[in-house]
Order: C-alpha cells, then structure tokens, then sequence
C-alpha cells in the first residue's frame, strides 16, 4: 500500500481558472492599481462626497440596539426567514393596503439579497411553472443570465434601450414581449434600470403591463433601488404595484443593499404573489425545499436590522431623510458631470446623463473608450460604459470629465 | 398599437381588480400554481414548529441540534459577544468578495487542518466562505457536478437528512454506503469497508469527520486510517463534513484527527466547515469550504471556479457573522476563551449523556444503554422506533425527530429524570 504524500494528480486537474466576475472584477483591478489618483465607478456602492462607503445613521443606531439586548440570540431562522422582516418589506413595496396583503395571497421569503431573492425565485419556477423561459431586457445586469440558467430556465431578450436616443426602445420592447410565447417570465427592473439608468415613464409602464397581461406572461421584478432612484419610496415603487392592483401574479426580488447600505450583510425578500391564500401556503411549503438545500435558513444580522429600521416610526422617518440625501447627491452629481462636459465642449449630446435616473449612467462610451480612460486617467468602470454616479465626487468629476473628453476626441473608435 | 393602449392608461391603472377593458383581464385567466402541492414538512425543523405550538408546561425538545444551557436556554459565547463589541461601529459593510471573507478563510482552514499544514503553507488549499455548513456542502456539490458530471456521491446510511437533498438538488448520482449498525448500536466497519470497496474510482464520498449527526458513532483511529488506505488503493475522494470541530470531544485538534490522518497519506481532501454549533452563530451562517490541490495554480483555478457557482447563487457571502470569527480566532486571549467555552458546551454533553444512561439503569431497564455513553457529539442515536417516538411525543410532550434521534443539548439535570422515565415507559 502506497502511503507516500501527493500520488495522484488531483481529480480538479483539468480546471482552468475562471475569469474575473465582469463587475466585482473592476474592484479587484482598481485595488490592485498603486495610483493614488485612481477612481473607482466599477461597482454599483454608495460613496459618500469624500469618496468613503457610508453606513446611514438607522443603521448604527438599529445595530446599536441590537448589541445592547442581551436577551437576544443568534438560533436559526425559520427557513424563509425572519417573519417581521418579510411582513414589513412586503409593506415596503407593495403599500401597506395592497389587496396582495390585505388579502392574504402573498408569501415573502427572506434571501440572500436580491441576487438570492432572484435565484430562489427561479428555482421554484424551473420546477413548477410550465413555461421554462425568461425574458431579461437587453442590456441587464450580467449577472441576471447565470442566475435563471444556473437554475435551469432557457434565457432570452427583449429590447430595451435605444442607442440613438440613449433613452427606452418602448417600440421594440412592446413587439418583443408581444412575440415572446405565451406565459414567459419578463424580468422588469423595477426602478433605476441597471446598468442604462432608463426607466419607463408611468404611461409607458402602462403599456408594459398591459402587453404582458395580455399574453399571460408571469412577470419578475428586480428591485434593487427602491427609494434610491427618485429619492421616494412610493414613487419608485409605483410600477409593481399598478401590476399587483390588476389581481393577477407576479415575482418581486427586494435588495436592501443599496436603499439601506447593508450591501455586505445580504438582506433580501422574495415575495410571490397569488391568487389566493390557499395557494399562497402550498407555494411557501415549496420554497422551503428550494432554500433548504442552498443553504438552509437566511442569515439573521442585516434581516434584523431592517426590521428595526421599518418596524420603528422615528428609524424609518429618519431613513427616508438619508435615503432622499443619497439620492439628490448622486442627482447633483449628474448635473456637475454634465455641465463639466459642456464647459469643455464635449462633443456629443450628453443630456441622457441628467434623464437617467439611479445609480448608474450609460455613458454611451464603447470598450476601446473605456479601456483608453482606464489606462491614461485611472478610471475604472465596466467595459460596456456604466459608471455609478455614486462613486463621484466634486473632486473627481473635473478627472472624468477630462477622461470622457479625451476618450471621445482623441481615442480611436 | 402601442399609442392606442397608452392613451386609455392613464387614469385606468390606478383602478383595482377590474383591468382595463382594452387588456384580457387578469383576474378571468386562473392562476398559475393551482398544480402546486403542499411539500412535506422538514422533518427536523417541523419537530420545533410542532414543539412550540404545544402547550404542555413539561414539554421538552430534543429535536433540532441546537445547543442549549442547563437552564434549557440558548447561549451566546462571552467570546463572541466580546468580538461583536469590538467590531461595532468600525467596520463598513461593502461587499465580501465572492468568496468571502480572505482572514476569515486562512483562519478557518489553520483550524481544520492545522496551523503549520504543510499544504497550507504551500498554498495547495482553496477555500471560500460559504452559507454555513449547508452552503459548503450545496457549493461542493455543485463544483462537483459542474466539473466531476459522471461521478456518484456515496452517501452513509444515516445522515443528515438534508445531505441527500443537497446532492439531489445538484443533479448528482447519489450512493449509499452502510455506516450504523442497530444490533450493536455502533459502526458497522465491516458493512462500511465492503459498500465502499464496490464504488467505482472517481467517486466521492461523504464522511462526517467527527460527531456523526444523527446516530454520535464515530470511527475509531485506527478504522479512519484503514478507510484512508482503501481510499487510496482504490481512488475514493474524501469529502468530509466537519459541523461539530470541538463541539464532539472538547478538544479542536482531536476532532478534527480524521481529516489529519488523511492528509497524513497524501490525500486530496475536501471540507465544508461550520461555525453554527461551536461558535453558537446558527443564524449567522458562517462557514468554510476547503478543497485540498495539488499546487497553489490550481487552488486558485478551483478557488475562481466556487466563486463562478456561488455568483449566481447569493453574489457573495453574509459579512457580520465572518468577522465575528475572524475576530475570536485571531485575538489570543478570545481564541483561548473560545476554546474554554466550546469545552464548557462539549462537558455538559457528556455529563447529560452519563445521567441518562444512569436514570435508565436505575430504573431497571432491561435494555441496553451503554451506547448512550458511547456515542459522542450532540446527537444519541437512541434505537426507539418511530412508533415509540410517536408515544413519547403524545403522551410525555417529548419532541425528537422520528429516527429516534435524541439531540443531548436540549437535555438537562431539570429534565433528564422526565426523559429517563418517558422513554423507560414506551421500551419496557
């Protein structure tokens, strides 16, 4: 019997490594870049003016109290979570009187932030819904394709943002969702669409609703910024809930990474929405078999601090305050980049960076663009031309603007 | 077609049920999970659901495996208090990358495999955060399937029920391999030798390296080592599952002597690590997957490939409960508390385990009992049929998962009398 060390090659030996994450891979190069004038637009997180991450004030105070209750422990969750967490970020999107709650046809499941919300959620659908195809808008966030595949739905697009106008191809989504087969899941980003920043307006939401409806499409929203796009909590949360006032279904993925800066802490809710509250149990009993096996039961830290944060009327008044604070920063922010290229005579009509709205803005630069500011300016940024507004500064927009100018005067095409 | 749709939108959508009449309305097409059937119950986590829901002042839950003091109560380890005072109000909460937390990782693995391992320190080990034990295990799985897509998994009979959801879930082919023998209440070796000398080479194999959860039978040394050398011979992978690492004897080193004495012959191990039981964070959900290479270019291949499963799953892992590890393990003074603590926790066990196997005694069982004290970890594998566990839940309020798995934690000096008589009552 052999007993010397390292015998066999190992079973793995034939992996190769992965590339780095398209977005979290931005990170990984900036940290890397010894520059001390470096500007990280990569990932979509909050910077405050001084260019630091920011933890809102509900947050210290609610974690505050966490830490002085000793009479609380840290025991599992139910698997789908922390019940006054799911009750009240239900509340959060839907509105409180939402026939959805009122009538008790809704189930919530804490998850792990709205990437978890969102593969939770296509899971159950792999193994229940009869029509194994989603529709995601071209573009989306990257990470949106892996989720539905990985979880065994087929993928495919709808058209959504118009090079020309940098704005909503409204036609073309309309022709799509139309064409699409009947009962397809159409994945809406609910608000702030990432990474183009264009949103519908309420009529062209209208029109969205109803073309879906009519071809009995199931659809999915992605909410990742509610309350940081407008600044309002109701308003960005509008479109879901003129699609749960028809009565008829649909999936919402809540992140709390963004609106209440928890980004590290996966704060999440999958909330379905059904016909009925006898369906509405059967389903959660399902979803619990979904999670058990991922990971068993929801981490319990950030899901407690949310509810703190929801549940308490002083908390939530204050939130609001910072909420709107982050948001009118990053508005501000659109403004001092869009005059900046103005005074340098920029050329290119740059109006879509103030009419996007959210944390991130389509520049509209290509790859080479972007590869050029990254080399000479130090700008970091994903190659299909999203910056996060959040991550500017008035110190730094004079180095973008500088960046984007010489980019498109003097980089070739 | 779109204008005629939207002019009539403006005021309508602010309607209730009835949709506009230009659209099907929603509310005539039924639903669409009318086909959906009630799933069955976690047979763990409904025993607590079904325990708190009694009423009965004598109720006692020895159910879910959860530690509990002598007072019944759950406990926060004074180290892992001291560490969330010390990580208040300074930390941010950006993003982990996706394979967490990197301090949080090389503590973990120093812990399973030793602080000076020489794989360690030639940087042969991928590790990664993830969701706990279950997550460690659901990632591998995944990983396996994903890279390994024609291996089985051999599964020991029993185990943790949710092993073989895992598995199941990852769409890899699932084995069984006989672990527990109920005539002697102990391993049965020979059973175990011979189940795994027929899997094919290229299969893996799950072991629990110590604590087995549900029956608390443990291979002896001298067994882990005979395993190893047929792993060996016959190119067995080892995937150990290690939930209990000084929960089971007291001791961090000698729980983890398993995984040591397969390093030792050169095996390519891999680990999924919790921190739920001995650190008390359960809901935290912190763990550690590690999987042994044969260099460091290849840890870091494999290391970007967990990363590549676990995008799509949750993005990246959950931060408070990582930095509450890395915060015990790498202060001197809370790492020897901790070590204090999960002895604490490791005693009682044992303590309770020795009074119920003497309440028994005394009462004059005729049965055997000594496996009680022979078993370890958090688990005894009592050996009462389902029908007897039904009795002790009806008559006595005695709540455990119908195998007839008693979890020790939830036993204490004010209830093991109560126990001890329950369970004389439906054997004699």
């Amino acid at each position: 019997m052999e007993a010397t060390s390292a015998a066999a090659a190992s079973v793995f030996d034939h992996l190769e490594q992965a590339p780095e994450d398209p977005i979290l891979g931005i990170t990984v190069a900036y940290n890397k870049d010894p520059h001390p004038g470096k500007v990280n637009l990569g990932v979509g997180a909050y910077r405050t003016e001084e260019g630091k991450p920011l933890i809102l004030n509900v947050v210290r105070r609610a974690e505050e109290r966490l830490l002085a209750d000793r009479s609380k422990n840290k025991e599992y969750l139910p698997i789908t979570g922390l019940a006054d967490f799911n009750k009240r970020s239900a509340m959060l999107i839907l509105g409180s009187d939402s026939p959805a709650i009122v009538e008790k046809r809704l189930v919530t499941a804490q998850c792990l932030s709205g990437t978890g919300s969102l593969r939770v959620g296509a899971e159950f659908l792999a193994r229940h819904y009869g029509v194994k195809l989603v529709f995601l808008p071209t573009p989306t966030w990257g990470n949106h394709f892996k989720v539905f595949m990985n979880a065994g739905l087929a993928v495919k697009t709808y058209r959504y943002y118009d090079n020309k106008t940098r704005g909503l191809d409204y036609e073309g989504m309309l022709e799509d969702i139309g064409a699409a087969p009947s009962g397809s899941v159409i994945l809406l980003h609910a608000c702030a669409h990432n990474p183009t920043g264009v949103d519908p307006t309420p009529q062209q939401w209208e029109g969205i609703r109803q073309a879906i409806r009519n071809r009995g499409h199931l659809p999915f929203f992605d909410s990742a910024y509610q309350g940081f796009a407008s600044g309002s909590l109701d308003k960005d949360a509008h479109a879901v809930r003129t699609f749960v006032a028809d009565g008829g279904e649909c999936f919402i993925a809540q992140s709390f990474a963004k609106n209440l800066g928890l980004y590290g802490e996966r704060v999440g809710a999958l909330s379905i929405v059904t016909k009925s509250s006898g369906v509405a149990t059967r389903v959660e009993s399902q979803l619990k078999l979904v999670i058990r096996p991922m990971y068993s039961n929801p981490p319990i830290h950030g899901a407690s601090i949310v509810a703190l944060v929801l549940g308490d009327g002083d908390l939530f008044s204050e939130w609001t305050v910072e909420l709107k604070g982050m948001a009118d920063r990053i508005i501000s922010m659109r403004h001092k980049l869009y005059d900046a290229l103005r005074a340098r005579g920029t050329p290119g009509d740059w109006t879509h960076i103030l009419k996007q709205i959210g944390m991130f803005s389509f520049t509209g630069l290509n790859k080479e663009q972007v590869q050029f500011m990254t080399r000479e300016y130090r700008i970091y940024m994903t190659l299909d031309g999203r910056i996060s507004m959040a991550g500017l500064s008035l110190k730094t927009v004079p180095l973008l603007a500088d960046a984007i100018h010489a980019a498109v005067t003097g980089a070739k095409a | 077609m779109a204008s005629g749709l939207v002019r009539n939108g403006a005021k309508r959508f602010m309607s209730t049920a009835a949709a506009p009449a230009s659209s099907v309305p929603a509310g005539a097409r039924s639903g669409w999970w009318e086909a959906v059937q009630p799933a069955a119950r976690d047979p763990i986590l409904g025993v607590t659901e079904a325990f708190l829901a009694d009423s009965d002042p004598k109720k006692v839950n020895v159910g879910v495996g959860a530690y509990r003091n002598d007072e019944g109560k759950p406990v926060v380890l004074e180290c892992v208090r001291k560490a969330e005072q010390i990580i208040a109000g300074k930390q941010n909460m950006e993003y982990l990358p996706m394979g967490g937390l990197v301090k949080f990782n090389d503590l973990s693995v120093k812990l399973a495999y030793g602080d000076t391992a020489p794989v360690l320190e030639e940087k042969r080990v991928a590790a990664v955060q993830t969701l706990s034990g279950t997550g460690a295990c659901r990632l591998f799985a995944d990983f396996q399937k994903r890279f390994k897509p024609d291996s089985r998994i051999y599964i020991p009979v029993p185990t943790w029920a949710n092993h073989h959801n895992i598995w199941r879930d990852a769409r890899v082919e699932a084995h069984t391999f006989r672990y527990y023998k109920p005539s002697t209440r102990g391993l049965d070796f020979e059973g175990l030798m011979e189940d795994l000398k027929k899997a094919p080479e290229g299969s893996f194999v799950l072991l629990h390296a110590c604590a087995h959860n549900p029956t608390g039978v443990d291979p002896t040394a001298d067994q882990w080592k005979e395993m190893s050398q047929l792993f060996k011979s016959n190119g067995l992978f080892p995937f150990f599952d290690m939930a209990y690492q000084g929960f089971a004897s007291g001791d961090t080193v000698r729980d983890a002597q398993a995984i040591r004495i397969f390093m030792e012959d050169g095996h390519q191990l891999a680990c999924a690590q919790s921190f739920a039981k001995n650190m008390g964070l359960y809901g935290q959900r912190v763990g550690c997957l590690s999987v042994v290479c044969d260099n460091s270019q290849q840890a870091v291949n494999v290391k970007s490939q967990l990363q590549q499963i676990a995008r799509p799953m949750y993005s990246n892992p959950p931060l408070h409960g990582a930095q509450i590890v890395t915060t015990v393990l790498s202060d001197p003074e809370l790492k020897e508390q901790w070590y204090k603590e999960v002895k604490v926790m490791a005693d009682r066990i044992i303590g309770m385990r020795e009074a119920l196997k003497s309440n028994l005694e005394k009462l004059g069982s005729s049965l055997p009992w000594k496996h009680i004290t022979e078993q370890i970890g958090m688990f005894c594998y009592s050996g009462l049929t389902e029908d007897q566990v039904d009795r002790l839940t009806k008559e006595f309020h005695i709540y455990m998962t119908r195998n007839g798995r008693i979890s020790m934690a939830g036993v204490t000096t004010g209830n093991v009398e109560y126990l001890a008589n329950a369970i004389h009552e439906v054997t004699k």
